[in-house]
């Protein structure tokens, strides 16, 4: 093995990330402005890993990509902090963060056939980061990118460097995109989707991959997803977003087991279950387009299923209790 | 790859029978015809009759499609009436094909070094200043039709200012012929007088012709780079952290450059369209100067030759570029 | 059909056959690399393929309010209930397009130009015909009169007002335009329905003819047409750039039909054992269209200038009693050294006309493609 983890873990209580009333708005000229994230705040400690799960449009992608400072400059406006080792990353000037990304930081994306250059060799890929983070030569690179190859399980990792990413499947081109993002031992990974666009046999490959690494390294994860089981599998804490904020928060367990906000409750009810046989399973009924502005009410009330009348009329506070927090105002009492 | 040269070549071959068919009878059912244009108006029926017969003109069209044919696999083309009268109609496209080849490879590779940047800094200034006053430009470029700039710039240039040559191919320097590309023919011989002319004499034609391609090139470069810049895979090298300048070439450019190769072999028809136009106005002796010739004079054995080839260098060209496309992009080159 | 191999995914790994199949093939490249005159069909596709791929975020409720029949309606992947992009798709381009100052730049001078040449009797100040300045004509000294009361753009050589001609000329350049380019629209439509909705041999048959058609340079092709007249009339001219057009045409609504064949509706129609006849008129031909029509506003610019090209080829109308800008163009030839304005004000006519037509297009164009959205 090349390189596992070298550095010495860091103090495990203090927070890797912290991100603070992180807020995203777009909006082009004419248009009307869509606060895509609103005041999302979470942390995240070394080698823990987070969840980050609502359904689509709900912000969390936006969120990942804020981090990163991804985010195309035109037309977004970014608010907040998002403190990665004591700096702020969205106080870094380009520069500073493009060398930080990929070396401190690293990404994961959802679709492994698209977030490939098709014309270029998936060796070079890997070792474009190691020249670029590591200096390394080309040369001296390219052997410690076969050994990453080898790392995320692709077989003849010596002749996969000269292929090209059509020349792979999709579960391996998703396990060559982990080795570019583990390929300078980064401390925190964030994974937006990672098996979404995988066949289910390869998707559990893939997370076994994912939760081996990170253990083995102790690199940190966010894990966005809008599948519960991922989280399930995987995270230590999970956060919950609905329109644009965190509606509930609190550790793997306690959430499944009972979780508090209507909307935990839908997304697991609609999940299938293999040991209750003949049980309907129940959607939740509308889509994101349906919310109420959160201004003045709760986004999700139209479609909760046990609205109150203050639901319409006041915006619930994100309260927290121990280790889990709630926006509800009408939270669910009945343990499952 | 060597099964899609071979059934390129296939689909060349069937593209110059049944051209060649359709020319054939295109030509025989022109008013006038041959014998007018040889006799002229004021012959007797006799006398038109009598050539008539000589030329074969009075069998059946078929039979005289076999024999145009047959004459056609020796190298008898038919001689021209009015172009190089008397020489062959083929040796006619071939004295004539080096300058249009000059012509259109300087032309291409003006468009190809200016449309290509600026289709890039459009691309990546999306909405801005910069992007919509190039794509006006290029929009002009499409608008103002290619002859008129041609002696708009032969008016200024070489009438007014005479700065450079008004028109043909190369000054009377007796220079020595070898391969008929008189650029090449000077430094060979080293006369770079020869040469440097020859440079002059192109420089406007050039300029005119290339404001085909440029419009198409930087038009298509910049929608390519646009949805490159959207593509995944450009977002994961952002996610590396990898500096501007390896993003943009390796992952940018490289990508949105294959779709500008496709485009530049489709230009080719366009570029010998201008080509008429252009060599009309600066009279250079071209096979676009030629085929304006032919059409006027009704030589028809030359026209014929003439279109036909330019439809074989059309398919000949993108065939060329088909198989740099595939050394240019893995996908194609494994499959 | 000849095409290069459309599957450039290599089987050679079988660990997940599902996603070897790209799905999201939209990069520039899988659009371009299939071959060379492709570029029509891609561009057909581009509109065709990313409105079925449309993300479906903000659909909800339109389906419900809009005047849409079940006919009318797709049911996406997700369930959501999406317009007919046939609908949706021009009324959101309208909604862009009218705040694109391109779009308005390129409709006003349109619609200028069309209200000259409707009225231009009306509007011409003298008749074009007379030469009301022959007297003032010295072939050796004076052949072409310059401005003076009355004449504000000069006279040319026959002594007839120049400024008169000019909008008259405006009528029968728009003619010669919309009328080729509708017989090449025509045309077109004709071929490319045969092939596209038919298929197999048709498809190769009309393709064929259509490639052979294309290998010819546009200009040599209508030279060549042209050239089957005994004498160039307004006619012989309006059916070559037409002719020229068709397989255009054909290719780009091939290529748009095709797309639309494997399109969601037009599958969900099938399966509903719809017959062939009724979904290629009522299903993809209308969805289909849309990047025809806007190819015809960019071919028209086009025709203008192609008209010009054969004018001053010798191929326009002799007809001088019938002023057209591409004729008086062509005409001024042998004074362009000595009087330049001859050239130089039909030119300058012809270049913001076919400007005009050519804004509006590409801005219409740009406004249909869902992924500019971005």
């Amino acid at each position: 093995m090349a390189y596992s983890s070298t550095r010495p873990v860091a103090d495990r209580d203090r927070p890797l990330l912290s991100v603070e009333d992180l807020t995203v708005t777009f909006g082009r000229q004419g248009e009307e402005p869509f606060r895509a994230v609103d005041g999302v705040s979470f942390t995240v400690r070394p080698g823990q890993t987070v969840g980050l799960v609502g359904e689509s449009g709900c912000g969390k992608s936006v969120t990942s990509l804020a981090i990163m400072g991804l985010l195309p400059k035109r037309g977004n406006t970014v608010g907040g902090r998002v403190d990665f080792e004591g700096t702020d990353l969205l106080s870094l000037g380009d520069a500073e963060l493009r060398n930080r990304r990929g070396k401190d930081l690293a990404m994961v994306f959802q679709d492994p056939l698209s977030s490939l250059n098709p014309v270029v060799p998936v060796g070079l890929q890997v070792t474009e980061v190691l020249e670029r983070h590591r200096g390394m030569s080309r040369k001296a690179a390219m052997p410690v990118a076969a050994d990453l190859l080898s790392r995320v399980g692709i077989p003849d990792p010596n002749r996969r460097v000269k292929d090209y990413p059509h020349q792979m499947s999709g579960g391996m081109r998703q396990r060559a995109l982990v080795a570019i993002a583990l390929a300078c031992a980064p401390r925190l990974l964030i994974a937006d989707e990672p098996t979404t666009a995988l066949d289910v046999t390869i998707q559990a490959q893939i997370l076994a991959l994912l939760k081996e690494l990170v253990e083995e390294t102790g690199t940190a994860l966010i894990m966005i997803t809008h599948d519960l089981g991922v989280v399930a599998g995987l995270c230590d804490e999970v956060n919950v977003l609905y329109g644009g904020r965190i509606v509930e928060r609190g550790p793997r367990h306690p959430i499944f087991r009972e979780p508090r906000h209507p909307y935990t409750n839908g997304l697991l009810d609609s999940i299938p279950r293999l040991d209750t046989v003949g049980e309907r399973l129940t959607p939740i009924p509308g889509s994101v387009a349906d919310n109420l502005p959160w201004d003045h009410a709760c986004a999700f009330a139209p479609r909760c299923s046990q609205p109150v009348e203050i639901c319409t009329q006041t915006t619930p506070d994100l309260v927290t209790n121990g280790d889990r927090a709630l926006r509800c105002h009408n939270p669910v009492e009945v343990p499952r | 790859m060597l099964r899609f040269i071979v059934r390129r070549m296939v689909q060349l071959i069937g593209v110059v029978l049944v051209l060649s068919l359709l020319l054939f009878f295109w030509l025989r059912s022109l008013p006038g015809g041959p014998i007018n244009a040889l006799l002229g108006d004021r012959a007797t029926p006799e006398q038109q009759e009598q050539l008539e017969q000589l030329l074969g003109l009075d069998q059946p069209l078929y039979v005289q499609y076999l024999r145009y044919m047959g004459r056609a696999l020796q190298g008898e083309f038919g001689s021209s009436s009015s172009v190089i009268p008397g020489t062959d109609a083929f040796d006619v496209f071939l004295s004539r094909f080096p300058a249009t080849i000059e012509l259109a490879f300087f032309s291409v590779t003006l468009a190809i070094i200016t449309a290509i940047p600026l289709g890039y800094f459009a691309a990546r200034r999306r909405g801005r200043a910069v992007d919509n006053i190039s794509i006006v430009a290029s929009l002009v470029g499409i608008a103002v039709p290619v002859f008129f700039l041609a002696f708009l710039l032969k008016y200024y240039f070489s009438v007014k200012l005479g700065w450079l040559p008004v028109s043909g191919r190369q000054a009377n320097l007796g220079c020595t012929r070898v391969t008929n590309f008189f650029i090449l023919d000077g430094l060979l011989t080293r006369e770079f007088d020869c040469s440097v002319s020859a440079v002059k004499h192109l420089i406007l034609p050039s300029i005119a012709l290339a404001s085909i391609p440029f419009a198409v090139v930087f038009r298509i470069t910049r929608a390519s780079v646009l949805d490159v810049l959207h593509e995944d895979y450009v977002r994961t090298a952002e996610a590396k952290g990898l500096t501007a300048r390896v993003i943009r070439g390796r992952h940018v450019l490289r990508n949105a450059m294959l779709p500008v190769l496709t485009i530049v072999g489709l230009q080719v028809g366009a570029l010998l369209a201008g080509a008429v136009l252009t060599e009309t106005v600066f009279s250079f002796p071209g096979i676009g100067e030629a085929l304006a010739l032919s059409f006027s004079a009704r030589d028809y054995a030359v026209l014929q030759i003439l279109i036909l080839m330019s439809a074989v260098v059309f398919v000949v060209v993108n065939l060329v570029v088909d198989i740099l496309y595939a050394v240019v992009d893995p996908r194609v080159r494994t499959s | 059909m000849t095409e290069s191999p459309k599957n450039t995914e290599s089987p050679k790994n079988t660990e997940s056959p599902k996603n070897t199949e790209t799905p999201k093939s939209t990069g520039p490249l899988a659009r371009y690399r299939d071959s060379r005159k492709e570029r029509i069909d891609a561009l057909a596709q581009l509109s065709a393929r990313d409105r079925s791929a449309e993300p479906v975020q903000v659909t909800t409720g339109a389906g419900g309010t809009g005047p849409a029949t079940p006919d009318h309606l797709t049911v996406t992947e997700s369930g959501a209930i999406q317009e007919a992009p046939g609908v949706s798709l021009w009324a959101s381009a309208w909604r862009r397009l009218r705040r694109n100052p391109v779009f308005i730049v390129g409709a006003v001078i349109t619609a200028v130009f069309v209200v000259v040449a409707v009225f231009a009797p009306w509007l011409a100040p003298k008749d074009p015909t007379i030469g009301y300045l022959i007297d003032e004509v010295r072939p050796q000294t004076n052949p072409v009169p310059g401005p003076q009361p009355g004449f504000p753009l000069g006279a040319d050589d026959r002594g007839r007002d120049l400024l008169s001609r000019l909008i008259v000329g405006s009528r029968q350049t728009l003619i010669v335009g919309v009328l080729a380019t509708l017989g090449g629209f025509v045309g077109g439509l004709i071929l490319g329905t045969l092939a596209g909705a038919f298929g197999g041999w048709v498809d190769s048959f009309v393709m064929r003819l259509v490639d052979v058609m294309l290998s010819i340079p546009s200009l040599i092709l209508a030279l060549s047409i042209s050239a089957l007249a005994s004498e160039p009339s307004q006619w012989t001219l309006i059916i070559a750039i037409g002719v020229v057009q068709i397989p255009i045409f054909a290719r780009l609504l091939r290529g748009s039909l095709l797309a639309q064949r494997s399109s969601d509706h037009v599958l969900a129609a099938r399966a509903l054992g719809i017959r062939r006849g009724p979904i290629i008129f009522r299903h993809m031909l209308p969805n289909a269209l849309a990047p025809v029509i806007v190819q015809a506003t960019l071919m028209l610019a086009v025709a203008i200038i192609d008209a010009a090209a054969l004018s001053f080829l010798g191929l326009g109308n002799p007809d001088q009693r019938i002023p057209e800008w591409g004729q008086m163009l062509g005409q001024s030839r042998q004074f362009f050294y000595s009087h330049p304005q001859l050239a130089i004000y039909p030119a300058i006519c012809i270049i913001i006309v076919a400007l005009g037509f050519t804004l509006m297009g590409e801005s219409t164009r740009e406004a249909l493609d869902p992924r500019s959205r971005r």
